[in-house]
């Protein structure tokens, strides 16, 4: 277990590194960084002055590592709009990402499960050819055109939900989220659902598949020539089997509810990372920009790194099988 | 290419027209594909007006609903934007910057996710452990994270779309090849060819790749939706495609701001458009899967 996990650490350790070399070639050796990290009203004292604390004047090779010593004392360059250490940006805007993120994946799981348990133990049946094509159509609606229209009926021609913001921020236990207040709940609804509608076509079909493929399979006869009544079997037995493959792959979807956060965030005009990001690349704020990219990757190098641990202890096949 | 090469191809273009023809759904929505792939080629030919010829458009017929007549007596049957221009043709063109964006790039992730999946799944050893880190380091990370980092730090134009469309599709193609090339080495054809002394490249191309065709149909069919929809998305936001190449996307952001006041045909008909290429790319894609490999992953 031990080993596994060293293992793994230096894996990701690694695939941060080579994160690391490709965002630095690409602001350093495609672009030209003096242009890209210095702010364009900026005088010709203050110019020269980023050039010698970046080290431009140095090879290219003593530039990466003060890039990397730098990033890794969190000091990924200042904001040219907010005059802020462009880290401090991203950390602050950081939960509302992830509370959108977290409350769209629970969505995701508490309607998806049902809907492939039920697709799955009737395959072939009406209701199954229903629930599967609407999972092509959920996954064919891009997600920007799903959001607008999210925004047109429950907002413009109802006026149920608001469509923008993230509404009254409430505290409980220290933590600040529009989880704990009314508003910031009906604001909350519509993104959540948008970001969500992707994943919950995908968890339909993992969880249809699984039931699909749990089914015949000894055990389920035993249970029922036991007598076992069949909600139980499906509940607990069929249940638990499925559940493992559904674990990994929510854990990495997650990293990738994070990254198309960018879209919803920008629809709703919700605080976040990803509407920090698309804001900064329109004001050519470029410290922000590659702050942004190197988080989210770390964040998302850092879920996989979690659920291949996680994934080992359930199912011991995965470590003892050895790196493939 | 071998006349045994041919013959396969034969028996899987039966297999795919079958399979399609048993799907009543999968029908339609071959036929809906076949139509706009016909409309996007044909283009010109079919819109009344050139969208992007500023002489024939007249700001006067701005925001004009759909089903309204022209000062010059043209009918615009889904409406006008904020220049005046008709939707129709507006959509059309933009039909073929969407679709040839998607297929191009799908295309050209094909072959290059082909060539190094087969060098990985024949050569084995060293090249094929260090073309497989790249693939599983690529798919690691999402679609549309790796799009926004190239063009958040390229910036925006068409071909550096393309380029990261097909920065993020080709590992997908070269997994895909490379397992089923892998269960193909092994067969007795194979070791009959080299007996015969054929050279490498042609066992690889004319008889190990045909035999993988099923699966790189399929993936074909479904990346080309995903990059459409990619592509739409990475427009939307602002740091896709400029707007000289107005691809669907684009102009369903161009109305979303006049949405609001009431104006939904500028963003909706092209968004629905989007919707019905997309949708129907993947019921087609899903079928041809269920055709050919029903095992084939979960998406």
């Amino acid at each position: 277990m031990t080993v596994f996990v060293i293992r793994r650490f230096l894996q990701s350790t690694a695939v941060l590194a080579v994160t690391a070399v490709i965002v630095f070639i690409g602001i350093y050796a495609i672009g030209d960084p003096a242009e890209m990290l210095i702010s364009p009203d900026a005088s010709q004292a203050e110019r020269a002055q980023v050039v010698a604390s970046l080290g431009l004047d140095k090879p290219l090779w003593e530039q990466f590592f003060t890039f990397a010593w730098n990033a890794l004392h969190g000091d990924l360059g200042r904001s040219f709009v907010f005059n802020r250490p462009s880290i401090a940006l991203i950390f602050e805007r950081l939960p509302a990402t992830l509370e959108l993120t977290l409350t769209g994946l629970v969505f995701a799981l508490v309607l998806g499960i049902p809907l492939g348990l039920l697709s799955g133990l009737k395959p072939d049946s009406a209701t199954d050819e229903v629930i599967m094509t609407g999972s092509i159509f959920g996954f064919s609606l891009p997600s920007f055109w799903q959001g607008m229209m999210l925004i047109m009926i429950f907002s413009v021609w109802l006026g149920w939900l608001p469509s923008t913001g993230r509404g009254q921020v409430g505290e409980f236990l220290g933590v600040h989220s529009s989880l704990f207040t009314l508003d910031g709940l009906k604001h909350l609804i519509l993104p959540a659902i948008n970001l969500s509608l992707f994943k919950l076509s995908l968890v339909i079909r993992l969880t249809r598949t699984g039931v699909r493929e749990t089914m015949p399979l000894d055990f389920v006869k035993f249970a029922r020539a036991k007598g076992v009544s069949e909600k139980r079997i499906v509940f607990v037995h069929v249940f638990k089997n499925i559940l493992i493959p559904l674990i990994t792959v929510i854990g990495l979807e997650l990293g990738s509810m994070l990254a198309f956060a960018v879209v919803t965030e920008t629809i709703f005009a919700w605080p976040g990372i990803g509407k920090l990001l698309i804001d900064s690349i329109m004001r050519l704020d470029r410290p922000v920009v590659v702050a942004y990219l190197l988080v989210i990757v770390s964040l998302f190098i850092f879920i996989n790194f979690v659920v291949d641990v996680l994934y080992s202890m359930v199912d011991p096949r995965v470590r003892l099988g050895g790196a493939q | 290419m071998t006349a045994r090469a041919l013959f396969a191809e034969d028996m899987l273009l039966g297999r795919l027209v079958t399979g399609i023809g048993r799907s009543p759904k999968a029908v339609i929505a071959a036929v809906v594909c076949v139509i706009l792939l016909f409309a996007a080629i044909a283009g010109p030919y079919l819109t009344p007006q050139d969208p992007y010829d500023l002489a024939v458009l007249d700001i006067l017929d701005a925001k004009l609903p759909p089903g309204s007549e022209s000062m010059g007596g043209l009918v615009y049957w889904l409406g006008t934007d904020g220049q005046g221009r008709d939707m129709f043709s507006a959509m059309i063109y933009g039909l073929r910057t969407s679709l040839g964006v998607g297929v191009f790039s799908g295309i050209v992730a094909l072959i290059v996710g082909t060539v190094l999946g087969l060098t990985a799944a024949y050569f084995g050893g060293r090249i094929d452990t260090l073309i497989m880190r790249v693939v599983d380091l690529m798919l690691g990370f999402p679609t549309i994270l790796v799009a926004l980092m190239l063009l958040a730090l390229l910036g925006q134009g068409l071909w550096k779309v393309i380029f990261a469309l097909i920065l993020v599709q080709w590992a997908t193609f070269a997994r895909a090849v490379r397992s089923a090339a892998l269960v193909e080495k092994n067969k007795d054809y194979v070791e009959a060819a080299v007996t015969l002394g054929i050279s490498t490249p042609r066992i690889l191309i004319g008889h190990i790749l045909p035999n993988c065709l099923p699966p790189l149909i399929v993936i074909g069919m479904l990346q080309v939706a995903n990059a459409i929809s990619a592509e739409a998305t990475l427009s939307f936001l602002g740091i896709g495609l400029p707007i000289t190449e107005p691809s669907l996307g684009l102009l369903i952001a161009n109305g979303y701001q006049l949405l609001m006041s009431g104006e939904y045909w500028i963003s909706v008909y092209p968004g629905v458009l989007l919707l019905v290429l997309v949708f129907s790319i993947n019921i087609v894609g899903d079928r041809l899967r269920e055709v050919l490999n029903p095992r084939l992953g979960e998406r």
